[in-house]
């Protein structure tokens, strides 16, 4: 099997790593690279825990062959945080208590962060709408909404980052 | 798995790869053909793929708009002219999925995916083909012999631009909101010309393996004032001649059931 150099931004860093053929983003980001922040939940694009930002936007990483990212920007959940101090989002997860289980967190995070710099006042239902592709087990649905929702408030103080 | 990934910067180079191949795909947006790859799926080793831009256009010509097979339904949605078409491509997956899912995958899709196609079956659209020179075809033939279609990649799709917005029409009823799989998608395009109905078409997903035309309910609209009494006689044969299917989310009988409902309150034009 052919293996391909591909080379991207993450997270800010330009990356520079060898594909296989037909290989992931996930597996890419997760085996490849070493960043484990996105989950790999069904594969099969309907739970949403692999959600990754590309150029901004958000894309199952499960689901997006790794060489289309070639020369774009692909944030993670691990590009949230600025060194120790956490992100808004990540900060009223834990101040909501957003995060049951924890599996479906990095997709809801990911999905509440591309809501949030595209919408920063979004209502109720603009959230509901934004992280409607991420499936919480937990049926944790009720805090993960408040928590965007704080996070957009939060804003208001400061810049949002 | 072992798969073989071609990628080229021309629509034509793609598709000539394709067409050298029989166990080769056509990669869109990665939604179908990424989930077989992950899947194990044995039937292709090959993927083919292009950036070409000029698949990614939208642009009108004459009375209809040219939709290119690798617009995704993000972009659909967020295009001025589609506008009739965004409720239909905001009800597809979810905010991910329509940064990926393309057009021309959707036309791939099987039930009880493939909600897109659905309105563009209604409409009665124009499928073109990347090479050959050809004139493409109407969505009805491509439906009919889709395997065959697969040998050459989808260009664009071409839909009539309704003169009246209320003249196109689209429900998804699904069991989950905002985001649910489809147990049920009606699609109507209704022109009305002097009072009446003409040219009426009505599809249905998820009723069959593919979108399928609902002829009878076509029949007792066409050439009919949308009234009352022709609402009834519409959703009377709402299941005539088709053959719901039963899957984990709903049973044939339930569809049949429930399709007459669905199809009257989306003519009278009520909101659910």
């Amino acid at each position: 099997m052919a293996s391909k150099p591909l080379q991207f931004r993450l997270n800010g860093a330009e990356k520079a790593v060898f594909t296989r053929d037909g290989e992931n983003l996930l597996d890419v980001l997760r085996r490849g690279i070493g960043d484990l922040t996105p989950k790999q939940g069904c594969a099969q694009g309907t739970c949403g825990t692999c959600t990754v930002l590309v150029d901004g936007e958000p894309q199952l990483s499960c689901l997006t062959l790794a060489e289309t990212v070639e020369g774009r920007q692909v944030t993670t959940t691990a590009g949230l945080a600025q060194g120790a101090e956490l992100h808004p989002l990540q900060k009223a997860f834990m101040d909501n208590f957003a995060a049951q289980c924890g599996f479906c967190t990095p997709g809801m995070l990911m999905a509440a962060k591309a809501l949030l710099d595209r919408e920063p006042s979004p209502t109720r239902e603009q959230v509901i709408e934004a992280i409607s592709g991420n499936i919480c087990r937990c049926t944790g649905y009720e805090p993960i909404i408040d928590a965007i929702l704080d996070a957009a408030q939060a804003r208001g103080a400061r810049q949002y980052g | 798995m072992p798969v073989t990934v071609e990628s080229f910067d021309s629509a034509d180079e793609a598709a000539r790869a394709l067409a050298a191949s029989r166990s080769a795909r056509f990669l869109g947006g990665g939604t179908l053909l990424m989930r077989a790859v992950n899947d194990g799926d044995q039937s292709f080793d090959t993927l083919v793929r292009t950036g070409d831009p000029a698949l990614r256009q939208i642009r009108g010509e004459g009375d209809g708009i040219v939709i290119g097979a690798a617009c995704t339904m993000a972009a659909v949605a967020a295009h001025r002219d589609l506008a009739f078409l965004a409720p239909v491509a905001r009800v597809i997956g979810g905010p991910a999925v329509r940064n990926m899912a393309t057009v021309g995958g959707n036309l791939f899709a099987d039930a009880p995916y493939g909600d897109f196609t659905v309105a563009l079956l209604a409409l009665g659209a124009r499928i073109d083909f990347v090479g050959q020179g050809s004139r493409g075809v109407e969505i009805d033939e491509f439906l009919r012999d889709r395997g065959r279609q697969a040998s050459a990649p989808v260009r664009s799709v071409t839909v009539p631009r309704p003169r009246d917005a209320s003249a196109f029409r689209f429900v998804k009823v699904s069991r989950v909101k905002p985001k649910g799989i489809s147990l049920l998608t009606i699609a109507a395009f209704l022109p009305q010309s002097g009072g009446r109905l003409r040219g009426v078409r009505v599809a249905y997903g998820a009723m069959g393996p593919l979108p399928l035309r609902a002829t009878a309910v076509e029949r007792a609209l066409e050439d009919q004032q949308l009234d009352a009494a022709t609402l009834d006689r519409a959703a009377a044969v709402a299941c005539e001649g088709i053959e719901p299917r039963t899957d984990a989310l709903a049973s044939g009988w339930y569809r049949r059931e429930v399709a007459a409902v669905h199809l009257k309150r989306l003519l009278a034009g009520e909101g659910r």
